[in-house]
């Protein structure tokens, strides 16, 4: 009944091409975006939530992290699932990212901090660029060696060459902080609304981007590279692209997990695991989809914290202590099962399900 | 031109030629190289000897993105679409090599990329009426019956109004309608949009019907060419391919 | 010289150790065209387990039978639960299942058995060979030595095993072609069960001897990891390429280390592997002994 499409005719290519071209969709989206730029950061404000609601664990602990992660999943997304390169060193391209903005900040005064976030998702690309050229010789899932290799030589030359975390040992680093526009930016509030603000538009571009001409490249190299090349696709330029642009995601991802979330990280802090994670988030949440990254995110981010919340309350109303490590051993188990069924049962993960729920919605209340 | 792959031959001094805007028909038994003589002409397979002259230039080794360039054109016998996409964007990627609109156009958008877009939509729209496909446009190829996606692949390799379509067996595997349907689209796209076709197929009735000339290929050798009545009377092919009417 | 050849032998030696784990991966891809990525969880499963029921009194044959058994049944649930739902999936969903499978057995590995390191004690000493010492001063581990015994002794069995016998002509005609494996009427649950049951086996061997030298911990995970390059080299359905790939990996991390190390500050052997294995790919795109692949278009 609600979700009809029913009047809403395309007269022009044009309209027929709009992100969002059902009507309800569209004004879903701006109560969304009005509810996360508005209304949470008002919420936040208001003195009798503010006493309920622990608003600044909710902003450094959920939802920023969420954002960021969304982000560096998107990137992934943009290269494993999209162009169809499978890739292990997602968190060598954020510990790049992070590293070069450090330093962009502390060698050259007076740089804007969005530049330097710029110019670190940058660099990102470039070292991404050099770890993807093997891409064009090697296919599929040897691939997944170069990039082990990228994730495991950046760690290691962060670590070593201390230069580039300013000879700290361990390679630790303490980013600067936030100003920008000369605005200091140093509450949960206003780190939340830069990082939604930068994500949402390197969203939208991503969006762009995937259903563009160059989206169409990388899934036709993705689907079948001989015929891609056939048809007039530039392999190697789509493939370095591919590369380029993830990990400038990523290397964007990565400043602002340090800038606006850790404030402190070494090069140990973005190891293989990360990239694991990263992956498992677009594999639950769904490959080659924009809203999939941003779904797998959030369950991946939420799902240690249910349980963790789920132990908790067992542990005080039956009045015992779990094992320690309980929860991060079912976390594991959890995660694991949840892959292994999310290939199985629906490989394109929660974007997936989320279609068919809405195509379920077109006809609701009739069954068919 | 000579191809071999180790040490089976597919292809030994086969030469011929194709005249522009006319019909030529590639047959001949199973195993014959003919498949293999398309992805020499467009660069798929690099021949150990001999080499190809199109639009005035000779050259032996051509990689498949050359071709592309230069308005060369295929569909394949196993059918190679990207079975991610939808029927739209299938078609949309035939038209790749004529979007020039940079990445960081494309993330904006607006602008000068969402023109080219539009643009290169409409023409794509014309090959969808002209091959009667609307009806699936947003379909994920993957799920099209058979003969739909021969058609889906036939309207990419138009999207990017070439010059000359190689066609590897376009018919296979349809019954007489799809045939009649198929047949009916490449005299149009031969008479409409004056591209040069070299087809590939096994059923001799659309071969006659069809084609303005035939080559007849047996085990990698070029056994006959002519026009359609002169092959089918000459001896040679009867032996290996066509049979006799008894 | 004689320095270097004492490297040489212990990155040999050590390389013995990474052919292990590579020949369950490549157990597992020959029969079943799936790369394990949880090979190394299988490895550190069957070791905690073993060393696990040794802590509760069990005398160590009996745990380590026990601990058999659990890769048994282990097999049979992957068989069930991963493979036959992902039967005609493309490779990398196949890898990625693996990938989720390999985060299952650890947390529940270590659930069962708790997160702390654990010391194993084969009986075999982690000493200079004495003989070896007094004639010419070379370090070779005693334990080393007998590690490389033992995973030679295990290599004969296994390629005795398919070459020889009628459940190993199936595994490599179930290697060769699925379908035409079916219907010649061999049954792949079943032979998927025996190979899975076979890598976890190696990986009992692998987890017990790697165990014995670095203690059971949740490091021994990423062993998997440490397999790859070797696979690449070797190709990834090759057992003499697993021990060919293994000794050079081993031999050239430990030889880099000890001469190129000291000059970039050393540590290198975190990534010189992946690096070697990458430039080797770019090369010789299928490995020292794989097969080549012909894509028919």
């Amino acid at each position: 009944m609600l979700y009809r499409e029913t009047g809403q005719f395309k007269t022009d290519y044009a309209s027929d091409q709009q992100l969002f071209p059902i009507r309800q969709d569209r004004i879903a989206v701006f109560v969304l975006l009005a509810f996360a730029y508005l209304g949470v950061p008002l919420a936040a404000q208001t003195p009798g939530l503010a006493g309920a609601i622990d608003f600044n664990y909710w902003f450094n602990g959920v939802l920023i992290p969420f954002l960021i992660f969304a982000l560096a999943a998107l990137g992934l997304n943009i290269l494993t699932g999209y162009a169809g390169l499978l890739s292990l060193g997602t968190a060598a391209f954020m510990a790049v990212g992070a590293f070069a903005a450090y330093n962009f900040e502390l060698r050259l005064p007076g740089m804007p901090m969005l530049l330097s976030f710029i110019l670190a998702g940058a660099v990102a690309a470039l070292v991404g660029i050099v770890f993807g050229l093997p891409s064009l010789r090697i296919r599929g899932f040897y691939l997944a060696v170069a990039t082990l290799a990228a994730q495991f030589f950046v760690v290691w030359a962060l670590t070593k060459f201390s230069w580039f975390s300013n000879y700290s040992s361990s390679g630790v680093i303490t980013a600067q902080k936030i100003v920008v526009f000369g605005y200091a930016v140093d509450t949960p509030v206003k780190r939340y609304l830069l990082v939604l603000a930068i994500v949402s538009v390197m969203a939208l571009a991503a969006k762009n981007m995937v259903r563009g001409a160059v989206g169409r490249a990388w899934m036709a190299v993705r689907d079948m590279d001989v015929a891609a090349e056939v048809v007039g696709i530039p392999i190697m330029k789509t493939k370095l692209l591919a590369f380029a642009i993830s990990s400038f995601y990523c290397g964007v991802a990565g400043a602002l997990y340090a800038f606006a979330y850790l404030g402190t990280v070494e090069p140990a802090g973005f190891e293989l695991e990360l990239s694991f994670r990263i992956l498992f988030m677009i594999i639950i949440g769904g490959v080659g989809s924009i809203l999939g990254s941003f779904l797998g995110a959030a369950f991946i981010v939420l799902l240690p914290i249910f349980l963790d919340l789920s132990a908790t309350s067992i542990e005080r109303s039956f009045g015992f202590a779990l094992p320690s490590g309980l929860v991060s051993n079912l976390t594991l188990i959890i995660f694991g099962a949840l892959i292994v069924f999310f290939l199985a049962v629906e490989p394109l993960g929660l974007a997936r399900l989320w279609q068919i729920a809405k195509e379920k919605l077109r006809l609701w209340p009739f069954p068919h | 031109m000579s191809l071999a792959f180790g040490g089976v031959v597919a292809l030994q001094g086969v030469s011929f030629d194709v005249r522009e805007h006319e019909i030529r028909a590639i047959i001949g038994p199973n195993g014959a190289g003919k498949s293999s003589m398309l992805n020499v002409i467009n660069g798929v397979y690099h021949p150990q000897r001999g080499s190809v002259a199109f639009k005035g230039r000779r050259r032996r080794r051509i990689d498949p993105y050359e071709a592309a360039k230069l308005g060369i054109a295929r569909t394949f016998q196993n059918i190679a679409l990207f079975r991610g996409m939808s029927v739209l964007d299938n078609l949309m990627t035939g038209r790749n090599l004529k979007m020039k609109r940079n990445v960081l156009e494309q993330a904006l958008y607006l602008g000068p990329a969402r023109r080219e877009e539009l643009e290169h939509r409409k023409k794509v729209e014309a090959v969808i009426d002209f091959l009667e496909i609307q009806h699936v446009r947003r379909t994920p190829v993957g799920r099209l019956p058979y003969g739909l996606q021969k058609r889906v692949e036939l309207g990419r390799a138009l999207a990017a109004e070439p010059e000359l379509l190689l066609l590897d067996e376009p018919m296979a595997g349809m019954n007489l309608e799809e045939k009649q349907d198929m047949s009916r689209f490449i005299l149009d796209v031969n008479d409409q949009m004056g591209a040069t076709i070299v087809l590939i197929e096994h059923d001799m009735s659309v071969v006659m019907d069809l084609s303005d000339r035939v080559v007849v290929l047996d085990y990698g050798r070029k056994i006959a060419d002519g026009t359609p009545e002169e092959v089918r009377s000459n001896k040679a092919v009867i032996d290996a391919y066509l049979g006799v009417a008894h | 010289m004689q320095f270097f050849f004492e490297v040489l032998i212990g990155g040999l030696l050590a390389g013995v150790m990474y052919s292990l784990v590579a020949l369950g991966f490549v157990l597992i891809y020959k029969a079943s065209g799936v790369f394990n990525f949880a090979q190394g969880a299988m490895v550190f499963f069957a070791a905690l387990t073993t060393v696990g029921f040794i802590s509760m009194g069990v005398p160590f044959w009996l745990a380590a039978a026990l601990a058999l058994a659990a890769m048994t049944v282990l097999a049979f649930l992957t068989e069930r639960v991963v493979l036959r739902p992902l039967v005609n999936q493309p490779q990398i969903t196949l890898f990625m299942a693996t990938i989720g499978l390999t985060f299952f057995i650890e947390g529940v590995a270590q659930l069962t058995w708790g997160a702390q390191v654990h010391a194993l004690d084969l009986g075999i000493a982690d000493e200079p060979i004495e003989w070896l010492m007094d004639h010419t001063a070379m370090n070779v581990s005693k334990f080393d030595l007998v590690a490389s015994g033992i995973a030679a002794a295990l290599v004969t069995v296994l390629a005795l095993f398919f070459n020889k016998t009628r459940t190993g002509r199936a595994l490599r005609a179930v290697a060769d072609d699925h379908q035409a494996a079916l219907a010649v009427g061999i049954s792949l649950q079943r032979i998927w069960v025996i190979v899975w049951a076979t890598a976890g086996f190696v990986a009992l061997v692998t987890g017990l001897l790697w165990g014995a030298r670095n203690g059971v911990q949740f490091a021994l995970t990423f062993l998997a990891l440490k397999a790859l390059p070797v696979l690449v080299l070797g190709g990834f359905d090759s057992i003499a390429g697993a021990i060919v790939g293994g000794l050079i990996i081993g031999a050239s991390e430990k030889l880099a280390e000890v001469y190129i190390g000291p000059h970039v500050g050393g540590g290198i052997e975190s990534w010189f592997p992946y690096v070697l294995a990458l430039a080797f790919l770019l090369v010789r795109p299928e490995g020292l002994f794989g097969e080549r692949r012909i894509d028919r278009v």
